[in-house]
């Protein structure tokens, strides 16, 4: 079973925008190798830390409007909202140890 | 004085095709071996696009899919693969240590097969607009550059690939480069000379990166007249080679000037007893997926051999000095 959920254009107020929880959106295509490197690392953490954060997983092929509006220029791009307000961006894959620390302020 | 609690036969450090192939080849031998892939493993395939020149693939097959193939091909046959990064490597002594993720890791043989990592231009402006503009992965990140005129750095294959590839999404590609001649493949600069919409610029060198929340132009110098122009370009993707990923051996084993690892060729032996190294880590002539993963496999090999005589060494050794035959304290 996947811990992180899949969001789209259509969905990304409801599931990211208006959640009570502060939730990771990651910017990812399947043609994205390191994309492919930090995914695994995104469901650990979904798994481990689910009460607090809602990692999120948006095809930027398929759904090209959020990245437009969030000016994603790099994938993969990893960016925090809370409150429906993007507070802090990520990009590029990383470690597990370095993402939890660019998290720590939510977990 | 503390007693490893266990000692390996091999540790495999870096997962490029060399790493992954020496897992795949010592699996087999059944060294059991451990392996780190580090946090951002498969090397330096996994940005690429399509590898052509990979036996066996006669319609090519996409960097990131090799590199899952052969993952899993060393998982196959049990090589223990940990996505975790590598923080210390001691090779001092019998008994090798890896420390990773706060835990030290023990074995008699080493293969090292860290690869290179992409150089930067390491000018104003570059790091700040990472992610913004300027990119470190073409297949990632041509995608949002569609109908815009960017500018690709270098001269060599990968520069060539790279511009030839972004020339899919974007209007326009300058081909910035140093110098006047190209590293390229004859195969490769053709290529991207044939491309109408690869415009080249040489004798040039990058001094800036401007913009203010993106890119919006690079700076370039005229080695020749000295004269300094700016390009209008809104995207910036840096291929001018890579450096050996060698600190974690420095001081260790011998490296040449460049960094690279030396090695006892035609083997993979490396300055100290027990320790092998392939990949891009040692290669500065070839540096292709293939004479890794080719490297990568006798490195393997050359463990297995020196582990079997060294077990022979040691348990004649002991055995002479009326010891029980076990190995290491």
């Amino acid at each position: 079973m996947s811990n992180t959920i899949t969001i789209t254009d259509d969905s990304f107020k409801q599931d990211v925008l208006d959640s009570e929880k502060p939730v990771l959106v990651d910017f990812w295509a399947t043609w994205c190798g390191p994309c492919k490197m930090v995914a695994p690392v995104l469901e650990e953490i979904a798994g481990e830390h689910g009460d607090k954060l809602t990692v999120a997983k948006l095809d930027i092929d398929a759904n090209p409007a959020a990245a437009r509006d969030f000016q994603v220029m790099s994938i993969p791009t990893m960016i925090l909202f809370q409150g429906g307000n993007p507070v802090k961006q990520i990009v590029g894959a990383k470690g597990k140890a370095a993402l939890l620390k660019d998290l720590s302020d939510v977990l | 004085m503390t007693t490893p609690t266990s000692v390996r036969d091999l540790i495999i450090v870096g997962s490029g095709p060399a790493g992954y192939t020496a897992g795949v080849y010592a699996a087999r031998a059944e060294l059991e071996p451990l392996l780190f892939e580090g946090t951002q493993f498969g090397g330096a395939l996994m940005t690429t696009t399509e590898v052509e020149n990979f036996p066996g693939f006669r319609e090519g097959i996409m960097g990131p899919d090799l590199m899952d193939e052969m993952r899993e091909q060393a998982k196959r046959f049990g090589a223990d693969i940990r996505t975790e990064d590598v923080d210390e490597i001691d090779l001092a002594g019998p008994v090798k240590k890896v420390v990773a993720n706060g835990e030290t890791y023990y074995a008699h043989a080493v293969v090292l097969a860290m690869g290179a990592a992409a150089r930067y231009l390491g000018i104003e402006g570059e790091e700040r607009l990472l992610g913004r503009g300027v990119s470190a992965c073409a297949t990632c990140d041509g995608f949002f550059f569609k109908d815009q005129d960017i500018a690709v750095v270098g001269g060599g294959d990968s520069a060539m690939e790279e511009a030839t590839f972004l020339t899919r999404f974007a209007r326009s590609v300058t081909l910035v480069h140093r110098r006047e001649e190209f590293r390229a493949s004859r195969i490769m600069l053709e290529r991207a000379k044939a491309n109408e919409k690869i415009r080249f610029v040489t004798n040039a060198e990058p001094i800036e990166v401007v913009g203010e929340n993106s890119v919006t132009g690079l700076v370039v110098r005229d080695t020749v007249t000295g004269e300094q122009s700016t390009l209008p370009v809104t995207g910036l993707f840096v291929a001018i080679g890579h450096d050996p990923r060698s600190e974690l051996v420095k001081g260790q084993v011998d490296i040449d000037d460049e960094g690279y690892v030396r090695v006892q060729s035609p083997t993979t032996a490396t300055s100290l007893e027990g320790v092998f190294a392939a990949g891009d880590l040692v290669d500065h002539t070839y540096r292709q997926a293939i004479t890794a993963a080719g490297t990568g496999a006798s490195a393997a090999i050359d463990a297995e051999r020196w582990l079997a005589e060294r077990g022979d060494i040691t348990a004649n050794t002991l055995e002479a000095a009326g010891a029980p035959v076990a190995v290491d304290a």
